[in-house]
């Protein structure tokens, strides 16, 4: 998980990086927002992560969320899926103010989301069915058999047909994460949160998933947000990105990330070219 | 949210084919039909199934759900499907989920469900563990040979530490558990001894019985399941980050580097914790005696004197010690042991508390008839 950066970085004396727009803003002309951050500022007590962070993420979008290690790419996607409060600013799911919602609205829009966490986060003393199958069984109507079946589709989708009785111990770190997806997933969210999905893969896999991922958007419509390093990966699926920069603690660059490699600021082309420019 | 929203029907078309039809809603939030309502229809003379969607206005995870299971039963019944009826969208994904075959695997044993045959299974795996038990054992000894020869790779930092954890902060529980023992002994002494107006011996039950067997006693298990499941916690979950690991490909024994200060500061503090209790518990036999059963202060404190002899005190420190490395044992033992996942590392806990009262309980029995028979 990325950490906070170590330079001291404090919310009383605010700056505004100057958002460098990379082209086609927003990736979907006739788009529609669906996620939207506004002057978002997160951090731990009075260190600030990152500050004023306002960006769209159109109904779907595979919004890519890059920058460096320590940047606070997990910080930020914690405080898009609710785990933490940003420090000021806000979230908007579709118009409706997250932060600002009772605790059960809060409940009932994170339900609409679906997060596959770095590791996986799977329950370990849950099998991998009963790992997938919980969120179905308490959210929905369905029967017990039906809910076996989703899972078998749901396991069978990342590549996992057959696995349903292995708890996640018993896996390698990739499966580990692909179950995690199969679980994320779940409900067919509106949103599909992914922080770090190729870690640990091999190409193939990572690839598969990449496919998956699109695939899920173009047939359900699921707008993606993904957290990543992968420059493959990036370029591939990205509909739009932000670059989040820890030297300046703010967002240096948004907008589709092959705009960024061709045009953008000259530190989002040299991560995207590994140093290359 | 209309639940009869969506709409099945599967009719001939032609000798051999079938057409399903879908319409309407196929979401998972209302309830759906079961393949079974389909299934019996792929009788042996259909050859070939279609689809015509026409009529679908939603659809997701639930439709697919559905027609997975349809085409698992097309593909055991050598059916032919043509998908091209079906979305784009669903195709796709239904492509991609029958793209992995569903891998064989070895079937999973849940463990036998009778009683007997879960008693016979535990029986079988304690006993499949001693082994293990003495190979830990064993490391440990050999931990401690290098020790003497000043070969151990090990932090005297690290022993500080685990004295000031083990010891100084366990002293309010153990205040207050021996003073609450002391208590208990001194009114059943009581009850007993007043029978033949004996109730000055009061203080010789109290006096030897915390000195010699129940401070021991019960500051073992006070620290078993205080210490000893934070040991097997704290190395189970350095099992699961690979912490364990690290120290081996580094060519360090964990024994050395984690186990043996543990022992060592375990062995080290329960004897004192021991005496401590014991004079805890003299204290509550004394404020019950002078209290409710009118016997003086200094007459107590006469009788309890006369009582004790050296030989108990070191009978205590004895078992203390005895008790303290059966504690650090078990922790580190079922720490070690700890699989990698979470549960384990709950697992691990609670093993290392149960295995530890159970060598206390054995320790204490043997160690009893060894004193009595050697007069001690």
């Amino acid at each position: 998980m990325d950490g906070p950066p170590r330079s001291q970085n404090r919310l009383a004396a605010p700056h505004r990086g100057a958002h460098v727009s990379l082209g086609r803003p927003g990736g979907n002309m006739n788009a529609t927002p669906h996620i939207e951050a506004r002057d978002l500022a997160m951090g731990y007590g009075d260190f600030v992560v990152q500050r004023g962070l306002d960006f769209v993420v159109n109904k779907g979008d595979i919004f890519v969320v890059m920058g460096g290690n320590g940047c606070g790419k997990t910080t930020l996607m914690r405080a898009l899926v609710g785990l933490q409060r940003p420090l000021t600013g806000t979230v908007l799911f579709s118009g409706e103010d997250f932060w600002s919602a009772a605790e059960e609205d809060r409940d009932q829009l994170k339900r609409r989301m679906g997060i596959l966490f770095q590791g996986g986060a799977l329950w370990s003393s849950l099998t991998l069915a009963e790992n997938v199958a919980l969120p179905l069984a308490e959210y929905t109507a369905l029967t017990k058999a039906q809910v076996d079946e989703i899972v078998a589709f749901k396991l069978a989708l990342v590549g996992l047909a057959g696995f349903e009785e292995f708890y996640p111990a018993e896996l390698s770190g990739g499966m580990k994460k692909r179950a995690g997806l199969a679980r994320a997933m779940a409900l067919d969210p509106e949103i599909l949160v992914i922080d770090e999905p190729s870690s640990g893969l091999d190409p193939l896999t990572a690839r598969h998933l990449d496919e998956l991922i699109v695939e899920l958007r173009d047939s359900l419509g699921t707008t993606v947000v993904v957290v990543t390093h992968d420059l493959a990966s990036i370029l591939a699926i990205g509909d739009n990105s932000i670059f989040l920069d820890a030297d300046t603690h703010t967002m240096i660059a948004t907008g589709h990330p092959r705009d960024a490699l061709q045009h953008g600021d000259p530190k989002v082309r040299h991560f995207l070219t590994r140093g290359g420019t | 949210m209309d639940k009869a929203a969506w709409q099945l029907d599967a009719r001939p078309a032609g000798a051999d084919e079938l057409v399903i039809t879908l319409g309407g809603r196929w979401c998972m939030a209302a309830a759906l039909p079961s393949p079974d309502s389909v299934t019996p229809r792929l009788a042996a003379n259909v050859r070939r199934v279609g689809f015509d969607a026409t009529g679908l206005t939603d659809w997701d995870t639930g439709l697919l759900s559905f027609l997975g299971s349809v085409l698992k039963t097309c593909s055991v019944h050598g059916i032919t499907v043509d998908m091209a009826g079906l979305p784009p969208g669903a195709q796709r994904l239904l492509a991609m989920a029958l793209t992995v075959p569903e891998q064989t695997l070895p079937g999973r044993n849940n463990g036998p469900t009778g009683i007997s045959a879960q008693v016979g299974t535990a029986l079988i795996e304690f006993v499949r563990g001693m082994p293990a038990m003495l190979g830990f054992l064993g490391e440990i000894v050999q931990s401690l040979g290098r020790l003497m020869t000043g070969r151990a790779r090990f932090r005297g930092r690290d022993l500080w530490l685990e004295i000031e954890e083990v010891g100084p902060r366990a002293l309010p529980i153990v205040s207050v558990i021996s003073f609450l023992v002391g208590l208990i002994l001194a009114y059943l002494g009581a009850d007993q001894l007043k029978l033949v107006g004996a109730q000055i011996f009061i203080a010789d039950l109290v006096a030897i019985g915390m000195v010699r067997e129940v401070g021991a006693l019960m500051t073992g298990i006070i620290i078993a399941g205080r210490t000893g499941a934070s040991f097997a916690a704290q190395l189970g979950t350095m099992q699961v980050n690979e912490e364990i690991d690290a120290f081996r490909t580094l060519g360090i024994a964990p024994v050395d580097f984690l186990v043996l200060p543990r022992i060592l500061a375990l062995m080290l503090m329960v004897p004192l914790l021991t005496l401590y209790a014991g004079f805890i518990g003299m204290l509550a036999g004394l404020l019950v005696s002078t209290t409710i059963f009118d016997i003086g202060v200094f007459e107590y404190y006469t009788e309890t004197l006369r009582a004790l002899e050296l030989k108990h005190f070191l009978v205590g420190l004895a078992k203390g010690s005895v008790y303290g490395a059966m504690i650090a044992f078990a922790g580190c033992l079922r720490g070690m042991q700890c699989g990698r996942s979470a549960a384990a590392v709950g697992h691990a806990a609670t093993s290392a508390v149960v295995t530890a009262i159970l060598l206390i309980t054995i320790a204490a029995s043997v160690m009893t008839i060894v004193f009595y028979q050697l007069g001690i």
